[in-house]
């Protein structure tokens, strides 16, 4: 049995899932619901300062997109941080912490960006037996028009300052929740480790209008006929906090910051595709809002059996791995050629490989051969694009098959060299040119 | 609980269950199964399915266009192409057609519902009477069309759309041909056919003269001289003899009359049948009977045909239906002779068949299935008087790619031609492409106005 331990910036959890801080985690009942289920840790949703709470609206908080068959890939919301009061938090977080000593409990803090608010809450949320705090510079919706939030996030300089703060004012490990909604996610999280944060984690929900009612012409969710952007998650964001993910995890100034991974996390392969770009572990939400918390014990399972069946004994050996995979485009080998292989026994003849090749791209497949309707791909054409792959609905009908070095490649009418060639080094490239003068 | 008296009785059933038995084959798909459904479709290029289809409706448009939202569109779609698409969305044996023809089938055998989807865009379409077509400026042709079942109806409505004014001659009291009348009612309940000819009529410019008999009432002779063009699409009014001894006993009947009248009774139970029932044939319409007569009380109900399974016209589809409602299909079994007593039948004496040499031949082996109702399913003939020197083949008439027949403004189409597939579907093909065709020949013969100023 693989040991799922985690062990993120000294906290510790059974399990690396942990429910990030959302609805889902506002209150002791959903929180306990949650650890009998099997989380590892929950993030609590966002507290306040201290005095009167935010208000929600009172019409829709979500939007969401769905593909095939009404599958939920991707949600939107408009919720603010807890609108409970901060007290009756703090007692349900100190009570449940104390129900599940094993488990990780994290507090969420968003105040406003002045000292003396961050100095006022932190020892009352360490007073808690929190296990550390994570600090809200995400939120896209409502509290960044006052201030707080991604406001704080966009802005690296205010992002220093505060973690800052809080190193100073707490002995709590601090994990800075970063946005997405910013041009280059490097640049505040090289702030926060300038602040002396002890981890990041991301991403917060993108901005996002999910859709428009075309009888209204509202955007959805629409309050009383009128909408406001919301905070994009799910399914559907999780290829932007990959990304996001690994430009941390690879750039020379946070290389070895520790990385809570956020973002459509659905499946125990979506969790262990993050912890191999660089995660320490992951959080989940949308996936339980829709189908609830059991999900964590398919995420268990699956993860645990993926690592027993690779060998894999703990998270240390899966963590970072694909890091040093992931470059820049100027250094992918150029003489790495590949074709499409259609498996024609797999074939179900629905010819979407070839429509979409010879429309969109490099007319390289065959709609008939002798007169018989047959999807076959021209190799003299076939630029290796993987379209037909994506396009076909049957799973590794079509696959790309590299060619081997010194294999004559049909479409160039060359062999294939067997030596790593990339863009630097490029005749083509007049960067390279200039180099070679 | 009914009864099991012997003879051939109606009321063998209480009322409520004979509205359950003939209530919808296939219910409507509501919106969200609708939806379910259109999100299997693949959208396959040059898609299979509707080459498969004889009128070639574009249905991966018309399921995407379910699949978004767009059920007006999607109808517009299939009438484009089949302006009969509701019917054909009931009785096309979809199986045979466009649904066998589904990659669904390779991929996990299962095809996309494609004759339900249809079903449900049209329906929609025809609850709100939505009118798609308007009738091109008067051509002021006249066209004459012989039988308004499903080719005639198809000719007409694009002989309409095209300008031309149609009159349509139907032997019947209604219109409607089989779609009427030779349909089992579980395909088409709530008058459908009825209200499915309104719709095709509501374009304008057709006007239906019932109870006119080609070769009783005139020639097509007098209609050539009366019209710019003629179409033929007639049905099969002939029935084929079993030629054995005892076949005109009462209790013997053909099925297509049987089934005709089921069509036009309102509950059924006036609709008298056997205790035991044997159906002799191997095609829908004995399939239709032998269901319909099961559906009606008969404790017994068996197909006898007279080669194997795998002959069968019926699909396979249908012999399970009828399998699956209690009805017995045995094979290689041929009448011999009808035992007949105080002059009503008792029985059918069979006798087993083998192929020798490809050729069906009997075994001299007999036996007597016991029966107080037999019903001929054995094939129908086209049997038509008045239509003069018109060149008939293998008993029907001949007509080319086009429909056109060997007598000049003279079309045929649907059942009465040669290569009538005996399908719904396909005439309607045949009548929409021959509407194509006489539109082609009256525009070349008379040139617009307007083209000569």
């Amino acid at each position: 049995m693989a040991d799922l331990r985690n062990n993120f910036v000294g906290i510790k959890s059974p399990n690396p899932f942990w429910l990030a801080s959302a609805p889902p985690t506002d209150k002791a009942y959903n929180v306990e619901r949650a650890f009998k289920a099997g989380w590892g840790g929950v993030v609590w949703k966002t507290l306040g300062e201290e005095g009167p709470p935010v208000v929600n609206v009172n019409g829709p908080r979500y939007g969401a997109i769905w593909g095939a068959d009404r599958r939920l890939l991707g949600l939107n919301n408009i919720e603010l941080i807890t609108d409970r009061d901060l007290y009756v938090n703090l007692r349900e977080m100190k009570q449940v912490k104390m129900n599940w000593p094993d488990r990780a409990l994290i507090a969420s803090i968003m105040v406003p960006c002045v000292e003396e608010a961050w100095k006022a809450i932190l020892p009352l949320v360490e007073e808690t037996g929190a296990d550390g705090i994570e600090l809200n510079f995400g939120c896209p919706h409502g509290m960044s028009e006052r201030g707080m939030g991604s406001a704080v996030g966009q802005v690296p300089e205010y992002i220093e300052m505060v973690v800052r703060w809080c190193k100073q004012y707490t002995r709590m490990p601090v994990i800075t929740k970063l946005t997405p909604n910013i041009t280059d996610v490097r640049k505040p999280a090289r702030a926060a480790k300038a602040g002396g944060t002890d981890a990041v984690s991301l991403i917060n929900t993108i901005n996002s209008i999910t859709s428009v009612n075309l009888d209204t012409f509202s955007p959805e969710p629409s309050i009383d006929g009128r909408g406001s952007h919301g905070g994009y998650c799910g399914p559907a964001v999780k290829p932007i906090a990959l990304n996001m993910v690994a430009e941390i995890a690879r750039d020379p100034e946070t290389r070895g910051l520790p990385i809570s991974g956020i973002g459509g996390i659905t499946t125990w392969r979506d969790a262990a595709e993050f912890l191999a770009l660089g995660a320490g572990n992951v959080q989940v939400c949308t996936a339980a809002m829709t189908y609830g918390f059991k999900i964590v014990q398919e995420m268990i399972s699956g993860l645990s059996d993926w690592m027993d069946s690779k060998g894999h004994r703990s998270l240390d050996d899966i963590c970072g791995r694909a890091v040093p995979n992931v470059t820049d485009w100027q250094y992918l080998n150029l003489n790495y050629v590949t074709k499409a292989k259609i498996d024609q026994d797999a074939c179900i003849k629905c010819g979407r490989c070839h429509i979409a090749c010879e429309d969109t791209s490099h007319q390289a497949i065959t709609e008939f051969v002798n007169g018989v309707r047959r999807f076959e791909v021209i190799e003299e054409e076939c630029v290796g694009c993987n379209l037909c792959v994506n396009v076909c609905p049957v799973e590794n009908c079509i696959t790309m098959e590299p060619l081997a070095a010194g294999t004559l490649d049909r479409r160039t009418g060359k062999p294939v060299d067997p030596d790593y060639a990339n863009w630097t080094t490029h005749p083509n490239n007049p960067m390279a040119r200039q180099a070679a003068e | 609980m009914g009864t099991t008296q012997s003879g051939i009785l109606g009321g063998r059933l209480p009322l409520a269950e004979y509205e359950k038995n003939f209530s919808d084959l296939h219910p409507p798909l509501d919106r969200h199964e609708a939806l379910v459904a259109a999100d299997r479709c693949y959208f396959c290029h040059d898609a299979p399915c509707m080459t498969a289809c004889p009128t070639s409706i574009d249905i991966p448009l018309f399921i995407r266009q379910i699949a978004t939202g767009n059920p007006i569109g999607s109808a517009k779609t299939i009438f484009d192409q089949n302006i009969l698409g509701g019917m054909c969305a009931r009785v096309c044996p979809t199986e045979t057609l466009c649904e066998q023809a589904c990659v669904r089938n390779t991929a996990e055998e299962r095809p996309v519902e494609i004759g339900r989807l249809q079903r449900y865009a049209t329906d929609i379409a025809m609850k709100e009477n939505k009118q798609y077509y308007a009738r091109a400026a008067s051509s002021g042709h006249k066209v004459a069309v012989v039988g308004a079942g499903p080719a005639g109806l198809a000719c007409a409505h694009r002989l309409a759309v095209n300008g031309h004014d149609v009159v349509i001659y139907d032997a019947r009291e209604k219109s409607g041909g089989l779609n009427e009348y030779g349909i089992a009612a579980y395909k088409s309940v709530d008058d459908f056919a009825q209200k499915e000819v309104d719709y095709v009529l509501s374009v304008g410019g057709i006007e239906v003269r019932h109870g006119q008999a080609l070769g009783r009432d005139f020639s097509l002779a007098d209609l050539a001289e009366q019209h710019d063009a003629v179409f033929l699409g007639l049905g099969l009014a002939g029935v084929n003899a079993l030629g054995t001894e005892g076949e005109d006993a009462d209790g013997v009947e053909d099925a297509v009359d049987f089934i005709a009248a089921l069509r036009q009774s309102k509950t059924r139970a006036d609709i008298p049948v056997g205790r035991r029932v044997v159906v002799l044939g191997g095609g829908m319409t004995a399939i239709d009977a032998a269901v319909q007569a099961k559906l009606l009380g008969a404790e017994e109900v068996t197909i006898c045909y007279r080669r194997g399974k795998e002959h069968m016209n019926a699909s396979e589809f249908e012999q399970d239906l009828a399998t699956s409602k209690g009805v017995t299909i045995r094979h290689w079994l041929q009448p011999k002779r009808i035992a007949v007593k105080d002059g009503q039948v008792a029985g059918i004496e069979l006798e087993y068949t083998t192929l020798e040499d490809g050729k069906l031949t009997p075994t001299g082996e007999t036996g007597i299935i016991a029966a107080d109702q037999i019903f001929k399913a054995i094939g129908q003939t086209f049997e038509a008087s008045g239509l003069g020197a018109l060149q008939m083949e293998g008993g029907r008439i001949a007509v080319d790619q086009e429909g056109r027949t060997s007598l000049a403004k003279v079309w045929a189409g649907g059942d009465c031609v040669r290569g009538g597939e005996d399908l719904t579907v396909s005439a309607v093909a045949m009548g929409r492409d021959a509407a194509e065709s006489i539109n082609r020949a009256l525009a070349a013969e008379a040139p617009l106005a307007s083209a000569v100023a």
